[in-house]
């Protein structure tokens, strides 16, 4: 369990003030230009060696991201920060928006620095009204306080943010949707490459984070990327990690704890326990809705950290789990999840605008059984013909919790198929 | 320079070239639906999908993936039948496949491509998606269930036509093309919407409903509607013209044609001369025989002087008549003929003065484009989306001199007229002037022309000077010669005039006298026949073989699509057959003839589809001109000559237009 000393969130349950005092007494903007005055390169060996993921989802190295950006140009960089939270299950950054706005504010500073940029847009999603408030409120806090503004915090680095709250669309977290939202077109994710470190934000280069990451930027650096990668199960999967827990646990929380922990250990440490007992469990979705459910007896010994759970057909995700015990009706709950990602698929890419509405109405028959048993093959091969085929991961989404859904229940599904012809048959 | 594999043929492409042009290079074709060689490369239908080596494990869209070196292309592999297969079938299962009532039944890239990539049965049992039609006007007919939302029209509209007036709607499976509030398309070139529409979502309009595409005989022709000399394919079934659609000609119009261009056709149907006649002693014009025609006519001019014959051109004709007709009046002892018949100053006697002498293509290399009494808008769409092409590429700065104009890209207007050209100084490196017959019309053309010409657009290697002109014939007619002694036409002592498809009222109603004896020769009882004492009936550009030059210089040969009407003949054999009863025989008695000689001539009438060169020369006369206004000739686009006038198709054009200025005028 991780110790709470080091924790990077202090204040993430919210239970003191998110505003600048109170953050500087967690040690927020304390010595911010002492970090950048050791250099761009300095900041991005750091991150490197600290081994941090990004933690939107794909979890793909910061430090290495970073280093992607070009060399400065005529064209300004950007640093853009993806606060559309929306993956159903994941609710970390919401908490950090709320509880911890000047952890975001120092390390876009700090990482804003580092790859070149002068100006943030902090990319937040539409119905995060209150969040957006708190993160507008430590943006004017900051620049009263002369953190942001024309030489940041005295690092001699001029910088700043500004805030844009987004429609309300899914598909605009997908980073280069977010682009395009972010520049007053339709949320329609871009075709890559050109990747936005080459040509992001108004054709300029660009670095897209997630809240989490740069918010976790200034403790890594304050206290050395070597600590943060001493936590975790292994080198490639690294440091703390917030994770969600929602659904049929006791304590359904938001907690920071060691990448690689076991999630039987996770959930009954910090959620209370699954409702019922750990028998009681039925499946996980480990990392928010897109991420192929686990049944039990995976759950019982998978780690919580990227390759352990890629390792088993899923993903570490978002890290929100969505815990489900036996009273769940497992179809109801991934047709459920089909008719959204249908519903938020932006509909520019043939097999996701049309495969996922197909999915979703062949699922819903499938929830009564009002299907055949050489369907479930068909519905298989169509969420085949989505994956991989689409310019982003919108349509794997859609397609993977239905997939997982057959990997590990394909027999209650043909039950309740056959079930559903013997009732036909009955009543004809 | 690139080094890459496409099914284990080894080539190199330029830099940027992507997977899908360097596979076409090596004749391998991969279907495509949302990927336009003309057009932004959205990636989304993804039927181009193919598999490359050395990168991700999974197919990749190859209109969007640039060539890189050692890459290794499959576009034949599993992995890629298995991709394209599956598109094929999501896009065909909201899709009516209601192939038997559908226009672009025959010529559909999503029929062809199901045949080839297609499953033969479907395993969709779901409700399919219907979708509401959008009204887009009086050209484009619309059958939203069919799009497959490729969104290639939403890119031509914004891209090439500029006007932002479609977009993709809503989202997901929910998504429609439309024009947010309910309106026509407001373009010149809306017509290629149909044809960028690889289904049968957008159709030709007034074609609807009439044939079957392998139903149509094709012959490839040239258009008169403007000065451009668009390359068209004329589509006819029996003797009748069913449609008009673009050729690719990447020097003159790309693969666009203009509205009026693809439209007017309709207008070859109605209004047509297709006997003689005879104004008779009551003053009606009477239906005859061509020999009481001609002898009627020979008569006339026989009584005369050769100084007291006339001859004019009108704006739509062939080079070959034009050339006879000289002839003609040239044996017959007169050098009064002009083809200006819209009384624009062009000085007759240097080539260079009244040339597009960038061409067409070459605007694109302009680093400035100032357009001087000119709308290129309505009186050449063509050019005038190259201007946009130019300007979306490099944001090259335009200028307006004239008219304040809606074009449809940002310009800078300099002022009304001649005083702003006068004082105007462009610092550019090629700066290309667009002078259009709006400037050079009235008394101080000649002068305007001077003033134009000192402004250094020409420079070494760089010739800037550009001369619009908004009739097909006037080029040709130029070039053969077709013109008074020094430029200056005189009326003095005309007792007769040779009106060859002249049907400017200006024209008859200042020059030619109530007793002067008019012989109308052309093909549409337009404004000409109702004056004329006698009428040979001619031919349209869709009946005849014939080179037009367009206003860049450029001869190119239009070929007949469907015989003369009635009783109407070629309008060289016309003047042939005429000379012979004036006792003045032409020394040509074929086609072939005729164009060897014009050929020894003018050698550039020989040169087929080619641009001969003229040198750089003085023109104009200076002269003070203060306060002079410009305007573009053409006010109303639809409706410019006989043709379009007659069009039925055209009139509602207008009447959708005209509705729209009355309710913006409330």
């Amino acid at each position: 369990m991780l110790a709470d000393s080091d924790r990077i969130f202090k204040n993430i349950f919210g239970f003191e003030s998110y505003s600048l005092e109170a953050a500087r007494k967690r040690g927020d903007w304390s010595d911010t230009a002492s970090i950048i005055a050791k250099g761009k390169d300095w900041i991005i060996e750091e991150m490197k060696k600290s081994g941090l993921r990004g933690r939107g989802g794909a979890g793909f190295p910061t430090g290495m991201k970073w280093s992607f950006m070009p060399k400065p140009s005529d064209k300004p960089h950007y640093l853009v920060i993806n606060a559309d939270e929306s993956e159903p299950g994941t609710c970390k950054d919401r908490d950090i928006l709320r509880h911890e706005p000047h952890k975001l504010l120092e390390g876009a500073l700090i990482a804003a620095h580092a790859i070149g940029a002068h100006k943030c847009y902090i990319y937040i999603r539409g119905e995060f009204y209150d969040e957006s408030s708190n993160v507008w409120k430590a943006i004017h806090e900051a620049r009263a306080a002369g953190l942001l503004g024309k030489n940041a915090a005295g690092t001699g680095w001029d910088f700043d943010v500004e805030l844009h709250r987004g429609g309300g669309a899914y598909i605009c977290g997908e980073e280069s949707a977010l682009l395009e939202s972010l520049e007053g077109k339709k949320g329609q994710p871009r075709n890559k490459p050109p990747f936005p470190a080459m040509a992001g934000l108004y054709s300029c280069p660009t670095t897209v984070n997630n809240v989490e990451t740069i918010a976790s930027v200034p403790e890594i650096l304050r206290r050395g990327g070597a600590w943060f990668a001493g936590i975790g199960r292994d080198p490639k999967n690294t440091g703390t990690k917030l994770f969600c827990i929602s659904g049929h646990v006791n304590n359904p929380c938001n907690v920071e704890e060691a990448m690689g922990i076991p999630m039987k250990e996770l959930i009954e440490k910090h959620a209370g326990g699954v409702r019922g007992g750990w028998d009681n469990l039925l499946c996980v979705i480990p990392g928010g809705s897109s991420t192929p459910l686990l049944p039990r007896e995976i759950c019982d010994t998978v780690a919580m950290d990227f390759d352990s759970l890629r390792a088993v057909q899923s993903g570490l995700g978002t890290a929100g789990l969505i815990v489900m015990d036996k009273s769940t009706d497992v179809v109801y709950a991934i047709a459920r999840l089909s008719y959204f990602y249908m519903h938020e698929s932006c509909g520019q890419c043939t097999p996701c605008r049309e495969g996922t509405g197909w999915m979703w109405r062949i699922m819903q028959r499938m929830v009564k059984g009002n299907s055949s048993l050489e369907e479930i093959d068909m519905l298989l091969d169509i969420s085949k013909q989505i994956e991989g085929h689409t310019i982003c991961a919108h349509g794997d989404a859609s397609a993977w919790p239905i997939q997982g859904l057959f990997r590990h229940f394909r027999p209650v599904v043909e039950q309740r198929i056959l079930d559903y012809r013997k009732q036909i048959k009955a009543a004809a | 320079m690139p080094k890459l594999k496409i099914n284990n043929i080894e080539l190199e492409v330029a830099p940027g070239t992507s997977i899908i042009q360097a596979a076409e290079q090596l004749g391998i074709e991969i279907p495509r639906f949302c990927y336009h060689d003309k057009l932004s490369v959205p990636a989304n239908c993804r039927m181009c999908l193919v598999e490359v080596k050395g990168g991700p494990p999974k197919p990749q869209a190859s209109c969007a993936l640039a060539c890189a070196d050692n890459m290794e292309v499959f576009t034949d592999s599993e992995m890629v039948h298995k991709a394209r297969k599956g598109v094929m079938e999501f896009l065909l299962i909201n899709h009516p496949l209601d192939c038997p009532i559908c226009d672009q039944g025959g010529e559909c890239d999503l029929q062809d491509q199901a045949v080839a990539y297609g499953f033969d049965r479907s395993r969709y049992f779901e409700p399919k998606r219907a979708v509401k039609d959008k009204d887009l006007g009086p050209l484009i007919e619309t059958n939203m269930t069919r799009c497959i939302q490729c969104t290639r029209c939403v890119r031509f509209a914004s891209e090439i036509a500029g006007v932002d007036d479609l977009g993709l709607l809503n989202r997901g499976e929910d998504v429609e093309i439309g024009t947010y509030i309910s309106k026509a398309v407001e373009s010149e070139l809306s017509g290629n919407l149909a044809d960028v529409c690889p289904v049968g979502a957008l159709l030709n309009k007034p074609y609807s409903f009439t044939a079957r595409p392998w139903e149509l005989r094709k012959t490839e022709s040239i258009d008169v509607m403007d000065a451009v000399g668009s390359n068209i394919r004329i589509d006819a079934r029996g003797n009748e013209v069913m449609r008009v659609l673009p050729r690719l000609n990447e020097a003159v119009n790309e693969e666009w044609i203009a509205d009026k261009t693809r439209y007017a056709y309709d207008g070859l149907k109605f209004q047509r001369l297709d006997r003689p006649y005879v104004r008779d002693t009551s003053g009606r014009l009477r239906e005859c025989t061509w020999e009481e025609a001609f002898i009627y006519a020979a008569g006339k001019l026989k009584s005369l002087q050769g100084g007291q014959i006339a001859a004019l051109a009108g704006d739509l004709v062939d080079v070959e008549s034009t050339y006879a007709l000289r002839d003609l009046l040239r044996s017959l002892g007169s050098n009064m003929m002009d083809c200006r018949t819209d009384g624009a100053q062009i000085d007759t006697q240097n080539p260079a003065s009244w040339r597009f002498n960038t061409t067409i293509a070459g605007l694109e290399e302009a680093d400035a484009i100032i357009l001087v009494g000119t709308n290129p808008r309505v009186e050449a769409p063509i050019i005038n989306a190259r201007i946009r092409k130019t300007w979306l590429a490099k944001r090259v700065p335009v200028y307006v001199i004239g008219e304040q104009i809606d074009l449809n890209y940002p310009y800078k207007y300099l002022g009304a007229g001649a005083d702003t050209l006068e004082t105007l100084d462009i610092k550019a490196e090629k700066p290309a002037l667009i002078l259009g017959m709006g400037a050079l019309m009235g008394e101080n053309g000649a002068a305007v022309l001077a003033m134009a010409r000192a402004k250094a657009v020409v420079k070494d290697g760089w010739n800037g000077f550009n001369l619009l002109h908004t009739a097909a014939g006037r080029m040709g007619a130029l070039m053969a010669g077709f013109v008074p002694p020094q430029g200056q036409f005189s009326m003095n002592g005309i007792k007769a005039w040779y009106m060859h498809g002249v049907d400017n009222p200006v024209v008859y109603d200042h020059m030619v006298g109530k007793d002067d004896f008019v012989i109308y020769q052309g093909h549409h009882g337009d404004v000409g026949a109702a004056r004329a004492d006698v009428i040979f009936p001619g031919t349209a550009y869709t009946e005849k073989s014939a080179l037009y030059v367009n206003t860049e210089g450029r001869v190119q040969m239009a070929r007949a699509a469907v015989t003369p009407l009635g009783l109407a003949k070629e309008d060289w054999r016309i003047i042939r057959a005429f000379s012979e009863v004036m006792n003045a025989p032409l020394p040509y008695n074929t086609l072939s003839d005729l164009r060897a000689r014009l050929a020894r001539e003018i050698p550039a009438f020989g040169a087929i589809g080619a641009i001969t060169p003229v040198a750089w020369s003085d023109f104009g006369k200076p002269g003070a001109v203060k306060g002079v206004r410009f305007a573009s000739p053409v006010k109303n686009y639809y409706q410019t000559d006989p043709i379009s006038r007659a069009s039925v198709t055209m009139a509602t054009c207008v009447e959708a237009f005209a509705q729209k200025q009355r309710i913006a005028a409330g």
